[in-house]
């Protein structure tokens, strides 16, 4: 039986880091991030895609997330310029599993993003690993899976889920 | 324009001008819509599959091929064939998976068996019917046409159209230089994971977005930021603001619509190396590169190595070899301001695990939903989709370059694909060969 407390910091953790997103806080969000971290976003049609060999839409390690945040703070950024809105729902929270180290999470996600007349949900799960650093959570990997069967609706994950 | 759509002034093609002006109906009209079905999609050679996806007997793919549900499976026999997906008895998709490998295909709805070669050979119940009822009429349907030309099968619906390898003409020498590359590294092969979305645009305003070179520097800033911080960072210089587009490249209208441009780029695994690249992986590339010229001699190797092929085989195969890795980029209508998008990378089969991580970190970079150029790319198709609702604007203009020697920041290759457009729409006497500048490269045939 996982730790209900330890359970309600993560989720603390995951509705900062979704308040941080939606209201653009991106430096402070990229801060969340360990030094080895990965952020991935596998296509569609291949949840389980494997960056290493399969196309992926994301994978980005620090500096290519830090490319990533530098972009979309450019009024060059036309997708996301102006910014979008967004509502990041993080619900169905669990712990996997718990080390003295990291934190093995999953939860749903419903990302709604609402710009020029049009509304998207993008819809998934995200895992997480998180690290246990100086009393607090950081993301050492945070994957994000869609449901979706395309994105038919959306054009881009041109924000960040 | 009102009442009946007039092809003929869709397009305003005044070459002693220097003149190119497309109307802006063609991006919005139901009526053109209709029309591009009826008289394209319908009668053309349409991209299906790469070999790679059927490399076995019983391995099939389904898909959606101008509106129509297919599949395409390798036959016991080892040979492929492209079906209709539809059961013979009452409609139902006997192929309802997106891939796999098998045996046979049973309808679910009352349980028609059809093998992979497409013959019926089990009906529940046969002897309700009479001897008039013959099952090898009742086969699954063959799509009229199915050639294949360097591994890659097309289909179309018009039974006498040309074939394959004519239809395809002035573009097959930019498609073998891409092909023959890879001859040493076992041929192409397609990834898993692939790019599925929709834009909020005609079709058009993406094959036209898919040839520009003029917009790099505009719409694609962030992207050119991103890699060049990184390029400086190792010493390199701002690359890819020094290095224009424009140096030594070409905008081609190849004929029949066919066309592209081409332009030097570095980060290519086949074969020239980016400066972000380790020593290992430079070496290796290097070794490529002296190889291609061994093989198929200075100019062509050469030609392979440095430049960049973003092509389109019209009517909407995208099919792009460039520093943001190779692919195939496919357009479906669905709706006149709405496109389908599907977007699959390749690899060579023997590239080295180091070289291959490159190819797709740098497709990603780029390329893609998530990469950080596609999105403003659709962002600039929507916009433009939304502006074409100011009516009384009623004109596109596709000038540039009518008078010089067609540059890759030229719209030669866009005039190609419209003059093509308009000739097969019934607007215009002769298509794309005759347009403002002759093919060029042409001694690659």
């Amino acid at each position: 039986m996982p730790d209900p407390l330890l359970r309600l910091q993560v989720e603390d953790f995951l509705y900062h880091e979704a308040a941080l997103l939606d209201e653009w806080r991106l430096d402070e969000w990229l801060a969340l991030f360990t030094e080895d971290c990965a952020y991935v976003v596998p296509t569609t049609d291949l949840p389980e895609g494997d960056p290493s060999r399969d196309a992926v839409f994301v994978d980005d390690n620090l500096e290519r997330l830090q490319g990533r945040v530098t972009r979309l703070k450019s009024r060059h950024a036309h997708r996301e310029y102006p910014y979008s809105r967004t509502r990041h729902l993080v619900t169905n929270v669990r712990l996997l599993k718990v080390s003295d180290d990291d934190i093995d999470a999953a939860a749903s996600f419903v990302v709604y993003r609402l710009r020029s007349g049009q509304v998207a949900p993008y819809i998934g799960h995200y895992s997480y690993k998180l690290a246990r650093l100086d009393g607090g959570l950081r993301i050492r990997c945070k994957r994000a899976t869609l449901d979706l069967e395309s994105l038919r609706e959306h054009g881009a994950v041109s924000i960040i889920l | 324009m009102g009442g009946a759509v007039n092809v003929r002034e869709l397009v305003r093609d005044e070459p002693e001008q220097g003149l190119f002006r497309v109307h802006r109906s063609a991006m919005t009209s139901r009526e053109v819509f209709e029309l591009e079905r009826e008289r394209i999609f319908d009668r053309t050679w349409l991209y299906l599959a790469h070999e790679s996806e059927l490399p076995n007997p019983g391995d099939y793919r389904r898909r959606t091929i101008a509106g129509r549900p297919l599949f395409v499976a390798r036959g016991k026999d080892g040979q492929v064939r492209a079906f209709l997906n539809s059961c013979t008895h009452r409609g139902a998709m006997v192929c309802r998976q997106d891939q796999g490998t098998a045996e046979s295909f049973q309808c679910f709805y009352h349980g028609w068996t059809f093998n992979n070669r497409g013959e019926l050979i089990g009906i529940p119940g046969q002897d309700a019917y009479t001897e008039c009822f013959d099952r090898v009429e009742r086969g699954l349907v063959h799509v009229p046409r199915l050639e294949s030309y360097r591994g890659m099968h097309f289909v179309s619906f018009q039974p006498d159209i040309e074939n394959l390898v004519s239809y395809l003409g002035g573009i097959r020498p930019y498609i073998d230089l891409t092909m023959d590359a890879v001859d040493m590294l076992g041929g192409w092969q397609m990834v898993p994971g692939s790019a599925k979305y929709s834009i909020r645009a005609n079709w058009k305003l993406l094959v036209e977005n898919s040839l520009d070179g003029y917009h790099l520097p505009t719409v694609h800033q962030t992207y050119i930021e991103y890699m060049d911080t990184r390029l400086e960072a190792v010493g390199s210089g701002r690359l890819l603001t020094q290095q224009r587009i424009a140096h030594g490249s070409d905008g081609i209208s190849a004929g029949k619509g066919h066309g592209g441009f081409l332009h030097f780029a570095t980060g290519r695994t086949i074969a020239n190396s980016s400066p972000l690249w380790s020593e290992d992986a430079r070496q290796a590339v290097s070794r490529i590169r002296e190889e291609l010229l061994a093989r198929y001699g200075t100019e062509r190797g050469t030609e392979m190595a440095d430049r960049s092929r973003h092509l389109i085989v019209f009517p909407n195969l995208m099919f792009q070899d460039s520093h943001t890795g190779m692919r195939f980029r496919q357009l479906w209508p669905v709706a006149p301001d709405m496109v389908e998008v599907q977007q699959t990378d390749l690899v060579p089969r023997d590239e080295s695990a180091e070289l291959r991580a490159f190819r797709l970190e740098w497709s990603r970079a780029f390329l893609g939903p998530g990469g950080l150029a596609t999105p403003d790319d659709v962002e600039a198709l929507e916009s433009c989709q939304a502006g074409f609702a100011a009516r009384e604007l009623e004109w596109s203009d596709m000038s540039r370059g009518m008078h010089r020697e067609p540059q890759a920041v030229d719209e030669v290759q866009i005039r190609g694909f419209w003059r093509e457009w308009q000739h097969q729409l019934g607007g215009r006497d002769a298509g794309s060969e005759v347009g403002d500048q002759a093919p060029r490269l042409a001694a690659h045939a």
